[in-house]
């Protein structure tokens, strides 16, 4: 055979963003009913977001901002050789994750303890907008954490990986994109912050 | 592409400094603090417009430089414009009928 | 024609060059060969199975009033019919299995960008069809919803939606990872000298489609989450009753829907493109304006999808808006049939089976083509919604356009993959058949929807009666073609005469390897140095 097993790395990225997009889509659905219901209730909408915690929102903004730049400078650590600072910066990412995921547990509980859940009597008994409002919010929100979760998954794995040197200076397209991922879950919660806690 | 390309270009890659990433962070964390105060101004319905504007900001940046796509072949940031431009589409046909019913 | 048949002794190439054998050699195998035929069996399988749903119903409807099932059962029926042909059968149908065949050989490379991606997608695909299986026969029984799933009626039903829809679901998630995996290889695998504009038109048809996949298939994604939330949880996001829009549901449905269709037919039309050339003779007329065209249609067929609303209580500016670029969405279409039929002008046309599938395609088409510009012109479409011309534009298109084409694409290619061939007569005959009694059945629903007839419902008035006599008996004579072609096939490839590296004088680079071609496609990689319809200049490598 004349050819050779090489890696396409930029290849794998292109694959990468094209998944990236899917999830921008998928997302975008739900931003899209959040638009066209945002239209119709206004003022529901904008009552409905003050019943949300701005502080454990804006703290899991910076949580996830946080997050990012601990994950783009695990990027920049495996390329440069620095196996160690990578580990560290990629358990950074995790902790940020969990914290987001234990701050988000409080709000639910919180919401939920107060009876607003999908389909709770309170929401069907009240204001339509206010039940779309939050029909809305439990299905994004939930979507997103289900998100989060699987991109801490898929970074803890390849923060195995990098810790026993399968990724290296050499080969880390798996961790580039893995970080590719993260910051989508970081990016989708910069347009679920202001939409859902801060239009009021 | 042969190895020793594939290599070649391995050296010539781009990598974004630490500086440059923290810079970047600091930005978007003022740029939070410029949507909770935006959305506090009394804007009407401009206030969406305003947020969703910072917030597209912010995206940027996180797309540009954690995400390194200011540093990718200019066919990436092509493929971007078709994806987003398509979810405007998709949002804004849905208004055709939305608003004028 | 019995003389050079003989017994199969072992197929070379890909069949047996890696030394391994039994099923998990199959089931686990990341060669895009074994994956496309994987496929190809599967959407096979599933669509035999649409099928016999589809004769079943057309068995009720030959007389009014109760035939041989109860209304919920009929209901049942139309829904899993819709549901496999097209879930199960066309969406995947000529991507995963012809386009994972021949696609990369195409280009010029070893196998695509992902190979084991390539191998999941399968999996998930397997799965969903599981799932989708088993929601007939569990819970509530076989969703009754129609294929649309529209609410508020799937939000309700005690029908077995959540299990089906989640089905849908993973066929989805397919259907994207493959449009991923077509991307990417079309964009780095291609071999040296091998340009853009060099790309065989099907190639061309399977990254437009790619790209249909990737963006359009995340919306019915999120639709289908939406509706087992409405079930399960009880959002209420479609409910007017509880501030939310059932037309959102049918925007958010139509957004992936009406795309998809075009990710059914742009396949389709790119084995089209590959199959009129090569029995004609002469190269394709206007490359540049198919090529082209098929990226048009995946955009402009991206703007279109309220034409399935107009009366669904939208905006009648949203009806004009839609209708408007509905006629836009025509006009690439028309450029690949005014320019296939250019090709065939003045050429030396041969008509073997393939061929055939390829021109009936073009007339079939075109009828559904024509019926579509009535739908999509808002002022007619309010008197044909929902009526038995819809059903007929949409299996013109679907099944006179796809499904012939599938057919045409499997007597083509096929026998190079197999390395044997099937008899011609048997062929002609077969697709004789499909073609006669698919315009029986097909254009009488055309007349029937005109005459006022409704779709979906379980019982229609005595008036219809004659006419859906007729179709009923032009189904049953389409589906003994279909018989005879489909035997025919099996009994070729597997004890058939066997055929040389290019039976069909191709261009391609399929066409130049061996046959059956070796695992890894090309000894060498392949040095481009002319276009994929050349004739006179012989096949890829100098």
């Amino acid at each position: 055979m004349s050819h050779q097993e090489h890696t396409d790395n930029i290849g794998a990225k292109l694959g990468m963003w094209l998944f990236l997009f899917t999830e921008l889509l998928l997302f975008g659905g739900l931003f899209i009913l959040y638009a066209v219901y945002l239209a119709r209730y206004p003022h529901e909408f904008s009552a409905a977001g003050k019943e949300l915690n701005v502080t454990f929102g804006a703290i899991n903004t910076v949580v996830l901002l946080t997050s990012s730049l601990l994950a783009a400078m695990a990027v920049t650590a495996i390329k440069r050789g620095e196996k160690g600072l990578t580990v560290a910066l990629l358990s950074g990412t995790l902790g940020c994750a969990l914290i987001f995921l234990v701050i988000k547990y409080f709000e639910w509980s919180a919401k939920i303890h107060h009876g607003i859940y999908p389909g709770s009597p309170r929401l069907v008994a009240g204001a339509p907008g206010e039940s779309v409002f939050f029909g809305l919010y439990y299905i994004t929100t939930g979507l997103h954490g289900v998100h989060v979760v699987i991109g801490g998954a898929v970074l803890g794995w390849i923060g195995t990986r990098v810790n026993s040197g399968s990724l290296n200076q050499g080969n880390n397209v798996a961790l580039e994109n893995g970080t590719l991922y993260w910051h989508l879950v970081d990016l989708v919660w910069i347009f679920i912050f202001p939409l859902y806690y801060l239009i009021l | 592409m042969t190895s020793d390309t594939a290599v070649h270009a391995e050296h010539a890659e781009h990598i974004v400094s630490y500086k440059k990433l923290c810079a970047v962070w600091l930005t978007l964390l003022v740029l939070t603090v410029a949507t909770v105060l935006i959305t506090r101004a009394d804007l009407g319905a401009a206030k969406v417009w305003a947020a969703l504007g910072i917030a597209s900001l912010k995206s940027g940046l996180v797309i540009a430089f954690f995400m390194h796509m200011k540093y990718e072949a200019r066919l990436f940031r092509i493929i971007l414009f078709v994806a987003l431009v398509t979810l405007a589409t998709f949002v804004g046909f849905t208004f055709f009928d939305v608003l004028y019913r | 024609m019995s003389v050079a048949e003989s017994k199969q002794p072992a197929r070379t190439g890909f069949w047996s060059d890696t030394g391994k054998s039994g099923i998990g050699s199959w089931i686990l195998s990341t060669d895009h060969k074994r994956i496309g035929l994987l496929y190809l069996y599967s959407v096979l399988g599933f669509f035999l199975v649409g099928v016999v749903l589809g004769v079943l119903l057309r068995i009720e409807l030959m007389a009014p009033g109760r035939t041989i099932m109860d209304a919920q059962t009929y209901n049942a029926v139309f829904t899993v019919h819709g549901v496999v042909m097209i879930f199960l059968f066309i969406i995947p149908g000529i991507p995963a299995s012809f386009g994972n065949l021949v696609m990369p050989i195409q280009i010029g490379a070893r196998d695509v960008a992902f190979p084991k991606l390539n191998l999941f997608s399968w999996w998930l695909y397997t799965i969903g069809a599981l799932i989708v299986l088993t929601s007939l026969f569990s819970g509530g029984g076989a969703p009754d919803t129609g294929w649309t799933f529209y609410v508020p009626f799937s939000a309700r039903t005690g029908t077995n939606v959540s299990l089906a829809v989640f089905g849908v679901f993973v066929l989805g998630f397919s259907s994207i990872l493959t449009g991923i995996n077509f991307v990417t290889t079309i964009h780095r695998l291609r071999a040296e000298g091998m340009t853009w504009g060099r790309l065989p038109l099907f190639v061309w048809s399977l990254y437009a489609t790619a790209w249909v996949q990737i963006l359009a298939t995340p919306i019915i994604a999120i639709t289908l989450v939406l509706v087992i939330a409405e079930r399960v949880l009880g959002t209420g996001l479609f409910d007017p009753g509880r501030g939310g829009d059932p037309i959102m549901f049918q925007h958010l449905f139509w957004i992936y829907s009406h795309p998809a269709v075009y990710i059914m037919i742009l396949p389709a039309m790119g084995v089209v493109s590959e199959i009129i050339p090569v029995f004609s003779r002469k190269p394709i007329f206007g490359y540049k304006m198919i090529a082209v065209s098929s990226i048009a249609i995946a955009g402009a067929g991206s703007l279109v999808w309220g034409h399935h609303m107009y009366t669904s209580g939208m905006s009648d500016r949203a009806v004009m808006v839609f209708s408007f670029l509905t006629f836009i969405v025509a006009i690439p279409s028309a450029i690949k049939v005014f320019n296939w039929v250019s090709t065939l002008y003045k050429g030396s046309i041969s008509l073997e089976a393939p061929m055939l599938f390829a021109l009936s395609f073009i007339l079939l088409f075109s009828i559904g083509g024509l019926s579509g510009l009535v739908l999509g012109a808002a002022a007619t479409d309010v008197h044909v919604h929902d009526t038995h011309f819809v059903v007929g534009h949409f299996h013109y298109v679907m099944f006179g356009g796809t499904g012939f084409a599938f057919f045409g694409a499997a007597h083509y290619w096929l026998p190079k993959f197999y390395g044997r061939r099937y008899r011609e007569k048997p062929a002609l005959v077969g697709w004789a058949l499909m073609f006669v009694g698919f315009n029986i059945t097909y254009f009488t629903m055309q007349v029937l929807g005109i005459r006022g007839m409704p779709r979906r419902y379980y019982d229609y008035l005595p008036e219809f009666a004659d006419l859906n006599l007729v179709a009923t008996v032009g189904s049953w004579i389409m589906v003994t073609g279909l018989i005879i072609v489909v035997v025919n096939l099996w009994r070729g490839l597997f004890w058939g005469e066997s055929i040389g590296e290019n039976p069909w004088d191709g261009a391609t680079l399929e066409w130049s390897i061996a046959t059956p071609p070796p695992t890894e496609n090309f000894e060498e990689d392949p040095v481009v140095t002319h276009g994929p319809y050349d004739f006179n200049k012989g096949v890829g490598i100098p």
